[in-house]
This record gives structure tokens, sequence and C-alpha cells, in this order.
């Protein structure tokens, strides 16, 4: 046997049995980061192929939900934080070790720039509504002449959003089942097809749905592999990614892992998505909230699980 | 430059928590909260059972994770290897515990992230921490590794010892003589 125990009375608020620190706002966060990461990618990627006016959906009308679903993270970011006076703290300094402070500083440039990616595009999706300011108009029209520079560094940093929400996870050796490369790639393309979901769920013309269903079908398919390969890596790694492996494998998290987010938030939307390619009509709808669904489970589960495993178990 | 540890005596330490005590008064730890505390390690098949009891605490460790990871710079390693926050930088974002193998760091009431100091304010005055001065076995020494006649890099010299989690890598500087 094996047994270690607290003999002095230690019960401390968020740390012990195990820890707590983060609750409901830091997925919350990932999703919408990873979200507003897809929306941004395909729009400014289809923008640069030129296909604007055949994918109005993808390429115009969702990036402009993108600045609110952002601001939804970074609001959700901010009741994360214990000390709310000292965000401002973030901002004062440059820490190239810490993916944390890489974070900040992604989301200090690319904010702004989801909101002027809106912005010079509003037109197109309403003609009717004029931008307030002089100086308002002739700052959209420069932006509009450089767009396709603009484009290019948004597809920077949007895979930078949606690799980061992963990297952030991954960094963390205390938490073994955080510990893995994979998270950065698999909430990159979770990110990605939440993206293409949501333009699922908007987009009105047919070629534009086939379109999104096609490469959404290879983000998933991508997104299983990854998955796996995870597992893979933490059966063939040490005892305690083991144990962390065990927690989705008979453990605790197994069935709503398996069944709510691999199932149904994975498989069946893609199955849906396959006979969507093939010609039959189904309800886009579903496949879109159910993609939605499982992409934020995603992230609970992964924040909670990578919490619950430890080094030590006492 | 000194470079502190503590060494904790296993063989001495009895677990009366009198350290976890002198800690919570000399630095005003709130309630529902401790910097150090006392653990069993309980090994063996029974009847040939052996039990280690450890005095535990932040390890000051030289490769320090929490450090790395803090975005603002409020987690530091202080002049003598002693890791610290510094208050007024910290946002309470929490990454410092989340990387702390040791879960030895916590979430003050006041917001900010806390954990043991070493007694810092003691150490600078030429004091020893409150833990190490009130232990009744004596069981707690604290002083400077680089320093090859100071009584921890004696007993480390002398002794068989271990640290907690070194596959972790964080080259911790609390030694346990065994």
């Amino acid at each position: 046997m094996h047994e270690v125990t607290i003999t002095s009375g230690r019960n401390m608020h968020l740390i012990d049995p195990y820890l707590t620190i983060w609750g409901w706002e830091i997925p919350v966060y990932l999703f919408l980061g990873g979200l507003v990461s897809g929306i941004l990618f395909f729009s400014a990627l289809f923008y640069l192929r030129g296909k604007g006016d055949q994918y109005p959906t993808m390429v115009y009308r969702t990036p402009l939900f993108a600045p609110f679903f952002l601001a939804l993270g970074l609001l959700a970011l901010f009741l994360d934080l214990e000390y709310k006076l000292h965000v401002f703290r973030f901002y004062t300094a440059i820490r190239l070790e810490s993916p944390m402070s890489w974070g900040s500083w992604t989301l200090a440039v690319i904010f702004p720039m989801s909101i002027l990616w809106a912005l010079m595009h509003l037109h197109r999706v309403y003609p009717q509504i004029r931008l307030p300011f002089r100086w308002l108009n002739q700052g959209i029209a420069f932006l509009n002449r450089h767009a396709r520079l603009f484009a290019w560094i948004l597809i920077v940093y949007a895979s930078l959003l949606g690799m980061y929400t992963g990297i952030l996870l991954s960094a963390f050796n205390a938490r073994p089942f955080w510990n893995t490369a994979i998270l950065g790639p698999l909430f990159l393309v979770s990110g990605m097809s939440t993206g293409l979901a949501l333009n699922l769920l908007l987009a009105r013309d047919h070629r534009e749905i086939r379109l999104l269903s096609k490469i959404d079908v290879m983000a998933i398919a991508v997104e299983i592999f990854l998955i796996i390969h995870m597992f893979m890596g933490f059966l063939a790694s040490t005892q305690i990614h083991i144990e962390a492996a065990k927690l989705f494998l008979g453990g605790p998290y197994t069935a709503e892992f398996w069944i709510l987010v691999v199932g149904l938030g994975l498989l069946f939307p893609g199955f849906l998505e396959l006979l969507e390619i093939s010609g039959r009509r189904i309800p886009r709808q579903i496949a879109a909230s159910l993609i939605l669904f499982g992409g934020l489970l995603l992230r609970f589960i992964i924040v909670e699980a990578g919490q619950y495993s430890q080094w030590f178990s006492w | 430059m000194p470079r502190y540890a503590m060494v904790v005596d296993t063989q001495r330490c009895v677990g009366c928590a009198d350290c976890v005590v002198a800690c919570k008064t000399e630095n005003n730890v709130p309630d529902g909260f401790c910097r150090d505390w006392i653990v069993q390690d309980v090994t063996g098949v029974f009847p040939a059972l052996h039990m280690e009891i450890r005095s535990e605490r932040c390890n000051h460790c030289e490769n320090a994770p929490c450090v790395r990871c803090c975005p603002t710079g409020a987690s530091y390693i202080e002049e003598g290897g002693i890791v610290l926050v510094d208050h007024d930088k910290c946002t309470g974002c929490k990454a410092c515990i989340a990387a702390c193998p040791y879960d030895a760091r916590y979430v003050h009431p006041e917001g900010y992230v806390d954990k043991c100091t070493f007694c810092i304010h003691r150490v600078k005055e030429g004091l020893e921490p409150a833990c190490v001065e009130v232990c009744p076995t004596r069981c707690l020494h604290f002083g400077d590794l680089d320093d090859p006649n100071s009584e921890v890099s004696r007993l480390l010299k002398t002794r068989h010892h271990h640290t907690l989690i070194p596959e972790a890598g964080t080259e911790p500087k609390i030694f346990f003589l065994t």
C-alpha cells in the first residue's frame, strides 16, 4: 500500500481535495475564443481567395458576430480573475515564457482587429447603415484598400488564438491530463469546426451549406484522429499520464466524453453532414447545434479533468 | 549570494503541527488556509509498514513552473532563491496554482495568490523562519546550500535524503532526511 494523508487539517478553498480554480468562465472563454478563431480564419481565407460574393455568410455576415463573442469571452476571463482591479497588469509585462502572457497580448491585437474586420464588411451586409464620424469612415476606407494584407494578418492571429487556447493548458506540467502537446492542435481544429458550425447555422445558400459541410467533415475527421492520438500518447507515457487517461477510459468522465462529446458532438453531426454532401436534405441546424454543443462540452470536460488529474493522490 | 533551502528530518518529526500554527500566527494566514502542512506517508504491507511524517510547504524550486507561467511577473525568485509573489502585480489568474505540482499555493481572500515565503522578513533580520524556530523536536533546519559549512549542507552530505516529485524537474529546495 501507499497512502498519503494530510494530518494537520488542510481543506483550502479551490485547492483541496483537488483543484477547482477554474470553473465555468475558462471553458466558456476557450470555447468563444476557438469559435471566433474559426469564424475569422475562414472569413479571411475565403476573402483572400476572392470568394466573398459566392460565400457571403462565411466571408461577410458571420464575422459581424465575432467581436461580440470575443467580448463575451473576455468578460468571462475578467470574471475569473480573483483580483479584478489588477487586470491592467497583463499589459504591463511581456513574459515570453508564459503562455497566458502570449494569450493576453494576442487578444489585445485580435479583438480590435475583429471589430475592424466587421466594420470593413458592414456595408456589404447592411448597405443602409452608415458609419458615424468622418475619421472612422476614412480609416475603414484605408483598411479596405489594404484588405488583403489585413486578411493575411488576421489568418495568423486567428490561428494563434485558436492554438493558444490549447497551449495555455498543455503548458501545465503539473496537471497530467493537460500535459500533452495535442491540446494545441485539438483546440485549434475544434475551434475551426465550431466556427464552421456557426456559419452553417447562418448560411442560406445551398452551395455554401455544402461547402461548409465538406470542410467541417474534414475538421471532424482530424479532431477524432487527434483525440485518438492524444489517448495513445497518454497510454504510451508514464504512470501518471496513464492514470490521467483512465479518467476517460472507465473513469468518471468516460460516459459524458465518449457519448456526448465524441458521439453526439462529432460523429453524429459528421454523419449528418456526409448525408448533406451526398445530396440528402438534412436540417442543417441539427448538425450545427450539436457541433457547437460538443465544442463547448469538450472544453468544460478537459478543463475539469485536467484539474482533477494530479501527481499526488491523497 | 546565498541559496536558501530547508531540510526536514523525518526521523525526528512527530507531526505535532507546531510549524503550521507558528506559520499561521507569524504570517497572519487567514482562516481555512495554510502555508505549510503535515503529511503522513505510509508504505508497505501490514504488519511491515513504514510511516514517514513530513512537514511540507512551497519547495522554492530552482526551476519554478509557477514563476515561468506567471503572465505579469508577480511570481518571481527573490535573492537567495526564495520564490515570492508580488501582491501588487498579481491578478489572481491562478495560472501559478495550476502550474504547481505540490499544490502549495492558494488564493488569499484579498484576491492575490499567497504561499510560503520562507519567512523572508525574518531571514533578512538574521532570524530563522517561524516554523524552524518553534519546532520542538528540532527536525527543521534552514540555511544556505552554497555554504559547505552550513547545517543544511552538512546534513545533506551525511544523511540519506529525498525531494518531492523530483521527476517533475522542478529542482525543489526542501529536502527530507530519511
